[in-house]
């Protein structure tokens, strides 16, 4: 079988005032359609140069990133991306935020209306559409920008830390919620954290990264049916193997 | 209610005391009282004047400030951008742009007679010098300050040439620094516009008349003095409705 996204041998290196920094090492992964695919290290260690260079916002210094079958050169909409920071518009409302890769493609405005209304309804945020960004929360910006990735529709949707700066009762909302249009748009996701809690309740996959230079050490299966309870044994075992695995990582570079 | 008029006491003492010192220890042929200021300022406004006629004068100035004005907006608009954009135009631009930028604008009025000779485009020239430089500069400054998120979203969702990246992205985001651009390209403008026309560069306008003035009719020199503000005070509003409007999303 073959997989959604095969990244091969990626290496970056960026070249900084200090000298050379080497971001990524020898990364290799693939991910299944459909699949919910965590990458869990801890901060600093590469998971957004990882995920930029999916999105093709940069380049692999080598190694090679394909996607269905395809090398992936630039960015393109068939890969939806929800960033680490805030990134709507803020001088376009949430309605015309979510238009926005639909308007580029100049597909016609009235079908632009439907297809945003449609996954403005699916983040439940149809009282809200005709507000600006600076009227909502952190929470509703981050459902803002989920449904402003998927509106093109892309083959994968690329997550970086999305619910990092938002309190921790709305994140757990926020997580359930992300589950429920995972299942019923069947996107594969790669979802970047540095939370094994988050991990450990969304992933079918867990990618473990090594302190900088980035490497993939461990890929580890979370066997626990779906809906989980945060607190149950099992997934206290397997939040123990991460703990595990990252404390080793953070030592290593402390 | 009360507060809302109250506001306007310091301006009615200053009106007040204005006309006892006219009346006292000022000389009143030098320093007309409002009294008589209003009364001509009306005279001159309605045509009953022999010599000025504000209204025409107003379209004067009026004309050279939207020539002026209008191709500083036209000019440095889409240069503060493509500066702001592109770093090796920013680093090729750069001390042409400090060099030039320190002359004042009425330094430019010699060199606008010698080439424009004494007519309305000289007048247009020096207030475009006035407006262009805040213009460009807060563009510049507007794109520059683009956050990078902002364009790697837009990227992500399929925007694939710089054309559509500076509609769609960074015109829009660096609209709130293009307006303070205009709006203080607009007052340096509007002082241009009275020291051209006063240095006699076009024989007509608000300026022009008010240097006319000087020396036999105080009253008159003062009115067009209150009309320039007045009408620097409305151009100031438009801009700030303009924001208003355009800029509701800052919240
Ligand atoms: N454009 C760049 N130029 C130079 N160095 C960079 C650049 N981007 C990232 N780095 C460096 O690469 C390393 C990895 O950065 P990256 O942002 O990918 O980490 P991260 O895992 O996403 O961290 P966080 O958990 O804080 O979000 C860091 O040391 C960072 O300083
Ligand atoms: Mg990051």
């Amino acid at each position: 079988m073959s997989y959604k996204l095969e990244i091969l041998n990626v290496t970056k290196t960026f070249n900084s005032e200090e000298g050379e920094i080497k971001a990524l090492e020898d990364v290799n992964l693939s991910v299944n359609c459909c699949e919910f695919l965590c990458i869990l290290g801890p901060s600093g260690c590469g998971k957004t140069t990882l995920l930029r260079l999916i999105a093709g916002l940069d380049y692999p210094s080598s190694g090679e990133i394909i996607l269905d079958g395809k090398e992936v050169k630039d960015p393109s909409p068939d890969r939806g991306m929800v960033f680490q920071e805030f990134s709507l518009f803020p001088w376009r409302t949430v309605i015309k935020n979510v238009t926005f890769g639909l308007e580029i493609q100049g597909i016609d405005e009235e079908e632009q209306y439907r297809v945003a209304n449609e996954y403005i309804e699916l983040v439940g945020l149809k009282d809200f559409k005709n507000c600006y960004p600076y009227e909502l929360s952190g929470g509703m910006k981050q459902r803002v920008a989920i449904a402003r990735a998927l509106a093109t529709e892309p083959a994968i949707l690329l997550m970086d830390e999305p619910f990092g700066s938002v309190d921790a009762q709305t994140r757990n909302v926020l997580q359930e919620e992300l589950l429920q249009i995972w299942k019923r748009t069947e996107k594969t996701i790669l979802f970047v954290t540095h939370s094994v809690d988050e991990a450990v309740y969304l992933a079918d996959r867990v990618a473990v990264m090594s302190a900088r230079p980035g490497r993939i050490i461990e890929c580890m299966r979370i066997n626990i049916a779906r809906p989980r309870k945060r607190t149950s044994v099992e997934a206290n075992v397997i939040r123990e193997k991460l703990l595990t695995l990252l404390s080793s990582e953070s030592l290593r570079i402390g | 209610m009360n507060t809302k008029y109250l506001q306007f006491l310091p301006l009615l003492s200053f009106l007040f005391l204005w006309e006892i010192l006219s009346r006292t220890l000022l000389n009143p042929l030098i320093i007309p009282p409002p009294s008589v200021v209003f009364k001509t300022l009306a005279i001159i406004l309605i045509g009953n004047h022999p010599v000025y006629f504000l209204p025409l004068d107003f379209l004067y100035s009026l004309y050279h400030y939207v020539t002026g004005f209008g191709v500083a907006i036209l000019l440095g608009i889409p240069l503060g951008m493509v500066i702001g954009w592109f770093r090796s135009a920013d680093r090729f631009s750069y001390p042409l742009i400090e060099l030039i930028r320190p002359i004042p604008p009425i330094a430019w009025i010699p060199i606008a007679i010698a080439i424009l000779k004494l007519t309305h485009e000289a007048a247009a020239f020096v207030i475009f010098i006035g407006s262009f430089w805040p213009i460009l500069l807060n563009t510049h400054f507007g794109v520059k300050s683009v956050e990078r998120t902002w364009i790697d979203a837009a990227l992500t969702l399929g925007v694939n040439s710089n054309g559509t990246m500076f509609r769609k992205v960074i015109f829009p985001a660096s609209l709130p620094a293009i307006f303070t651009g205009i709006r203080v390209g607009s007052g340096v403008s509007w002082m241009c516009v009275v020291a051209a026309e006063m240095f006699g560069v076009s024989n007509y306008g608000m300026g022009y008349k008010l240097d006319f003035a000087r020396g036999f009719s105080p009253d008159v020199v003062i009115s067009y003095m209150i009309a320039i503000g007045i009408v620097g005070f409305a151009l100031d509003r438009i801009y700030r409705y303009g924001e208003k409007r355009y800029l509701k999303w800052r919240g």
